[in-house]
């Protein structure tokens, strides 16, 4: 036991609160992750973890909460790649692009003028990769809440925004309000991706909602299905990733960690390349890869 | 403005803005910003690595964007492209995070990275950055007709018997060449905004493939001049300028071509991409 939980696992603070942290997260970027594969909007995913990133970067600069910032940032991504077009199909790629090399340009302003203004070292870093053992206790209650408002929204549209994903026309016919559901979406994902942030780092968030989403897509038969698996699987990553990055301590002599965020990618990618050996997509339905 | 380190920074500036010019005029046309955008991240885990080893950064850059390129172009056909390329992005930047969680790599280091320090290219530099700007030129040169075939008319080019994975395959390994010269100069990040914004503002303006592409990198050039000359002037980092500018581009070119067109309306399903 001693070898797979190093000696303070159990007992220590900040393992609890990344734990509990990283589960919450994991939960709403798997539920999110779903509906964002199913629409193939991965790219947009990811683009808003750079918004979220200007965001993260600039509170740090004004000396705002993180989470703030983070959450801020992306719903500003949000609601700039819906007005200029990711609606339609053809200009998506091109709308979400632009936002994102905008946003990259100014956390490299952020960055820069925060590190000018010589307060905290280590914030590129801390922003872009996360260190889940470093998150104030206090963060949990507003990220759960963040996560519940989250996952309400998704519950009422739904119904609603899978039709609309799988048959605009239909949808259309039945009345749904496309582009709402879309807008709305888009606002959970923002969130999400804000949330996410502060667990695993912007630039790693992209992984907890893909990754979790797309294996489980592979191998359930329903989309509820798909949904409880990809929890499961995101809670399993996240977990297992702490206790990997707690037990990285002592596995070289100079005891420098890996980061959380480096083996919860390392689990998911490898959850999802799994899922094209034969034997395991046996069950699968047809179709739908 | 134009002495000394400065120059560098022309001539450095002036070559990544011609070649993302270029290169990124077709990433525009195909749709591929995400593995446009995934494959310099790719390159920022390879000179994190390198940095780590202790061997040539180039070399890491190199190795890691082709992987990216080549994971991306066999992997996206068997699954969805999109998630293929998500999940090889961050696995790339997993792999960054690590190795510099284990080098002493400082904060500025990482900065430059990811965000570029133009202003601090040697001479030594602009060596390989020409070479390699040479390579894709050509090599976009070669590709021209089956890229824009397979982009614009996929019909076409399946009738001339074009064969469209090889075409695929080849233009990925163009971006990671232009990405592997670029990033060391530009950043992992900014290098995107420089394939994005130029060229779409470009595209927006023509419908003519040749002279959209012209445009392109006059745009780009444009672009990258005035970032370098405001972040001398003010002395905020290039990459600001670059991604403001870029957008500001892009949003002026939207502007100039508004034009009410009759267009039929794309229907938006979900595995179109």
């Amino acid at each position: 036991m001693k070898f797979l939980f190093a000696p303070g696992f159990t007992s220590s603070e900040p393992v609890h609160v990344a734990l509990a942290l990283g589960a919450m997260v994991a939960i709403v970027s798997a539920l999110v992750g779903v509906f964002t594969v199913v629409r193939s909007q991965s790219f947009a995913g990811h683009a808003l973890t750079d918004v979220a990133i200007a965001g993260g970067a600039g509170a740090g600069y004004l000396g705002v909460n993180a989470l703030t910032g983070f959450v801020l940032g992306s719903l500003t991504g949000g609601v700039a790649m819906e007005t200029i077009g990711v609606h339609r199909v053809r200009s998506r790629d091109v709308a979400t692009g632009i936002v994102l090399g905008a946003a990259t340009g100014c956390s490299a302003l952020f960055f820069y003028l925060e590190a000018n203004s010589g307060s905290t070292t280590g914030s590129t870093q801390r922003i872009l990769f996360g260190s889940l053992f470093e998150v104030a206790p206090g963060t949990l209650p507003v990220v759960g809440l963040l996560g519940v408002v989250t996952v309400a929204a998704l519950a009422l549209i739904g119904r609603a925004l899978l039709l609309s994903s799988v048959s605009p026309e239909m949808a259309t016919v039945g009345g749904i309000a496309t582009r709402s559901v879309g807008v709305i979406f888009m606002m959970t994902l923002a969130i999400s991706v804000g949330l996410s942030s502060v667990a695993i780092g912007a630039i790693l968030s992209t992984a907890l909602l893909i990754g979790p989403a797309a294996s489980a897509l592979r191998v359930a038969r329903t989309i509820r299905g798909a949904m409880v698996l990809a929890c499961i699987l995101g809670v399993v990553a996240t977990s297992l990733g702490v206790l990997l990055a707690y037990d990285s301590y002592n596995w070289t002599s100079r005891h420098s960690p890996l980061p959380v965020s480096f083996f919860v990618v390392v689990i998911v990618v490898t959850t999802y390349a799994l899922t094209y050996v034969p034997f395991l997509r046996r069950r699968a339905t047809s179709g739908r890869s | 403005m134009f002495s000394g380190f400065m120059l560098n920074a022309w001539e450095s500036g002036t070559l990544v803005a011609v070649v993302a010019g270029i290169v990124g005029f077709f990433v525009v046309l195909r749709g591929s910003a995400f593995p446009a955008h995934a494959i310099p991240n790719g390159a920022f885990a390879g000179a994190a690595g390198a940095n780590l080893i202790g061997v040539n950064p180039l070399l890491g850059l190199g190795l890691f964007s082709l992987l990216a390129a080549l994971g991306i172009g066999t992997w996206g056909r068997k699954g969805r492209p999109d998630v293929v390329t998500a999940l090889a992005l961050v696995l790339m930047l997993a792999l960054g995070a690590a190795f510099l969680s284990q080098s002493s790599a400082y904060e500025p280091e990482i900065y430059a990275l990811l965000f570029g320090e133009i202003l601090g290219v040697s001479s030594a530099q602009i060596v390989p950055l020409v070479a390699l700007g040479f390579v894709c030129a050509i090599a976009i040169a070669v590709l021209y007709r089956p890229l824009l075939e397979t982009s614009l008319m996929p019909d076409v080019a399946a009738a001339h018997g074009v064969n469209t994975t090889a075409v695929d395959t080849a233009f990925l390994i163009v971006v990671a060449m232009a990405t592997t010269m670029t990033v060391p100069v530009v950043g992992a990040l900014l290098i995107f905004t420089l394939m994005m914004g130029p060229p779409a503002a470009a595209r927006s303006l023509s419908r003519r493939p040749s002279l959209a592409l012209g445009l392109s990198v006059v745009i780009a050039v444009a672009v990258m001049w005035a970032a370098i000359a405001s972040a001398y002037q003010w002395n905020w980092p290039v990459g600001f300028f670059v991604g403001t500018y870029s957008a500001v581009a892009y949003a002026i070119a939207r502007g100039v071509s508004f034009r009410p067109r009759t267009r039929t309306r794309t229907l938006y399903t979900a595995h179109t991409h």
